[in-house]
């Protein structure tokens, strides 16, 4: 790479050296904002049409009429919505909340917390592990999470799937060493979405924390245990605030997926602990009701543009509206 | 360095007192580590199973990855993976790169703000969300216009993308200020060769990153591509997920590995790659 030479060549230039001046000289303000509209504008058709507008048929057929064979019928109705949170008992037209839809809501939040949280627990300390290594190493300690995350998904999930079922790895070790009669049980329940969904979503914690670590100045640290503070407060009050930005990201990047995962809660759970991924694709399947499947994939964003939005406000990070 | 910030008090450490210590934060690195790769291993070594089962090993034997390499379908399955992510992530790559440039190193312009939201918008969208939003919007396409080829499926992968290889392409980006391009401007350099000399060459490494978090993210996805395609247009991971319905043989763990030596084989190249260009 010759042109790399210009970086060491770059030094040269003199009275312009600010570097966040707007433009470059022979650019006017405006030539400038169309030439970055120019830019963006390529990435933005492409996302309008296999992104976002899709979002707004959505929405449109939520308040149509299920077909018979799936599909819709180009009539109003509020009934899909309507269903989405409350049941109407088929014989006497009594009215009930859809306990079924609520429990699994209540689980695809529950367990995209836990989630959350478990890979905040582990992958924090991982993330500070590589980046206190030292500089030689620590590509290579990344490398050892990238390839996990280079793998498929599905195949993690199955790798999972291997190792807690009844006659799986654990179980076997468990039976041997004595330390119980009976295989225990793990595949199929909520514990195996949980366990499934922290493994496969771990790198994708550890990845943005490590981003923001790496940068992390370490004489702050110093500072601070010059200022008398214990190892946990230089933690609490120096390190955590200044990754904050990675810990946001990390966090986000976990939530979403575990909130809307399908993959994961099909192949662990069994048919049975369904999150509201399944859910939905069921409407979409055999239950052959698409306007029901919209207003649940409507109802899931919410979810999570609510706690997207309760998220950045409660951490009051003002780069929110970026990520 | 590190010996001259001893914290007060008496000091009955015997290792010399390290700034970048936390306590058990390298145990639970260490057990995140094996944690990670344990179940890898146990599935790569099962597909050397001569026995049947996927459980109770019957000594070594190549036996189910003769089983995959003479399934038709499996590499079927396995070329049109390739085809729609080497397609999708050249496209999301070049795209990404462009609207890194639009939207870093400026004063904020109007809309600025929306044009984050909507490229990050694949991220915050669950993907179950977009996958029927897919399905629905295809399926009116596919109606109307009669086509139902691979298109479909290489423009939704490479929507998912763009964000994908956006980040680390604009993260490489804010750190480079415009020093060097204004250098090359005042030397008489036009903007095209200003990008091409100075910003290009400087911008290479979030490019590959940003490409190769494309690429893999295509090659991962099973949700939308599960919606989108037609009939006959499986991928390698919808396959699989349609295998772990019925009955699962070490045939399975074969074609895994496979898959994890090629993504393993990618990523330590690209990996060689990037070192180099430092």
């Amino acid at each position: 790479m010759a042109e790399a030479d210009a970086q060491t060549t770059g030094h040269t230039s003199t009275g312009r050296a600010d570097g966040r001046a707007a433009a470059l000289p022979n650019l006017t303000r405006r030539d400038e904002v169309r030439r970055k509209w120019l830019l963006v504008a390529p990435a933005l058709v492409v996302l309008a049409l296999a992104a976002s507008g899709p979002l707004l048929i959505v929405l449109v057929y939520s308040f149509l009429t299920p077909g018979n064979y799936g599909g819709v019928v180009w009539e109003f109705s509020g009934e899909a919505w309507f269903k989405v949170v409350f049941h109407r008992d088929i014989f006497d037209d009594t009215l009930g909340f859809a306990d079924a839809h609520l429990s699994i809501f209540w689980r695809s939040v529950k367990l995209s917390f836990l989630t959350t949280v478990l890979a905040f627990i582990f992958g924090f300390p991982t993330a500070y592990f590589i980046a206190t290594r030292p500089e030689k190493y620590r590509g290579l300690w990344l490398f050892l999470i990238t390839i996990p995350f280079w793998t498929n998904l599905l195949i993690r999930t199955f790798a999972i799937m291997e190792v807690i079922r009844a006659d799986g790895v654990i179980n076997q070790i468990l039976l041997g060493l004595g330390v119980i009669e009976q295989p225990i049980q793990m595949l199929a329940t909520d514990f195996a979405i949980l366990l499934g969904m922290t493994y496969v979503y771990l790198p994708l914690m550890v990845l943005p924390l490590y981003a923001s670590m790496e940068k992390l100045d370490f004489r702050l640290v110093e500072a601070a245990y010059d200022l008398y503070a214990t190892r946990f407060q230089a933690l609490k009050r120096v390190i955590i605030p200044t990754v904050k930005p990675g810990i946001i990201a990390g966090s986000i990047l976990v939530f979403v997926p575990s909130l809307g995962a399908y993959v994961t809660p099909r192949v662990l759970g069994g048919g049975k602990h369904l999150m509201l991924g399944n859910l939905i694709e069921l409407q979409f399947g055999q239950g052959r009701n698409w306007p029901l499947g919209a207003a649940l994939s409507i109802t899931l964003l919410l979810i999570v543009m609510v706690a997207l939005l309760t998220y950045i406000r409660t951490t009051g990070n003002s780069e929110g509206g970026h990520g | 360095m590190a010996e001259s910030v001893q914290p007060p008090g008496p000091d009955k450490r015997i290792r010399p007192f390290s700034v970048k210590r936390q306590t058990g934060f390298t145990t639970v690195a260490i057990i995140c580590f094996v944690a990670l790769y344990a179940p890898i291993l146990t599935l790569v070594v099962f597909s050397f199973n001569a026995g049947e089962s996927i459980a109770n090993w019957g000594g070594f034997s190549w036996r189910w990855y003769e089983a995959a390499w003479a399934n038709e379908q499996v590499k079927e399955v396995s070329v049109r993976s390739l085809v729609i992510a080497s397609c999708a992530s050249a496209i999301a790559t070049g795209l990404a790169t462009m609207a890194a440039l639009g939207t870093t190193r400026t004063r904020p312009y109007r809309g600025l703000t929306a044009v984050f939201v909507v490229i990050n918008q694949p991220l915050m969208v669950p993907e179950i969300v977009s996958a029927v939003a897919l399905l629905i919007f295809f399926a009116m396409i596919k109606i109307a216009t009669g086509y139902t080829g691979l298109g479909y499926l290489i423009a939704a992968h490479t929507a998912f993308c763009i964000p994908f290889a956006y980040l680390p392409i604009r993260a490489r980006l804010e750190s480079m200020d415009l020093t060097l391009e204004t250098a090359a401007a005042d030397l008489y350099a036009t903007p095209w060769k200003a990008f091409r000399r100075v910003t290009l060459p400087l911008l290479w490494p979030g490019i590959l990153a940003g490409a190769m978090l494309a690429f893999v993210i295509s090659l991962d996805d099973v949700v939308i591509t599960e919606f989108v395609k037609s009939a006959g247009q499986d991928t390698l991971p919808t396959y699989m997920l349609g295998q772990l319905r019925r009955n699962v043989t070490p045939e399975m763990n074969a074609i895994s590995t496979a898959f994890l030596a090629l993504s393993i084989g990618l990523v330590t190249i690209f990996f060689f790659l990037s070192r180099r260009r430092k």
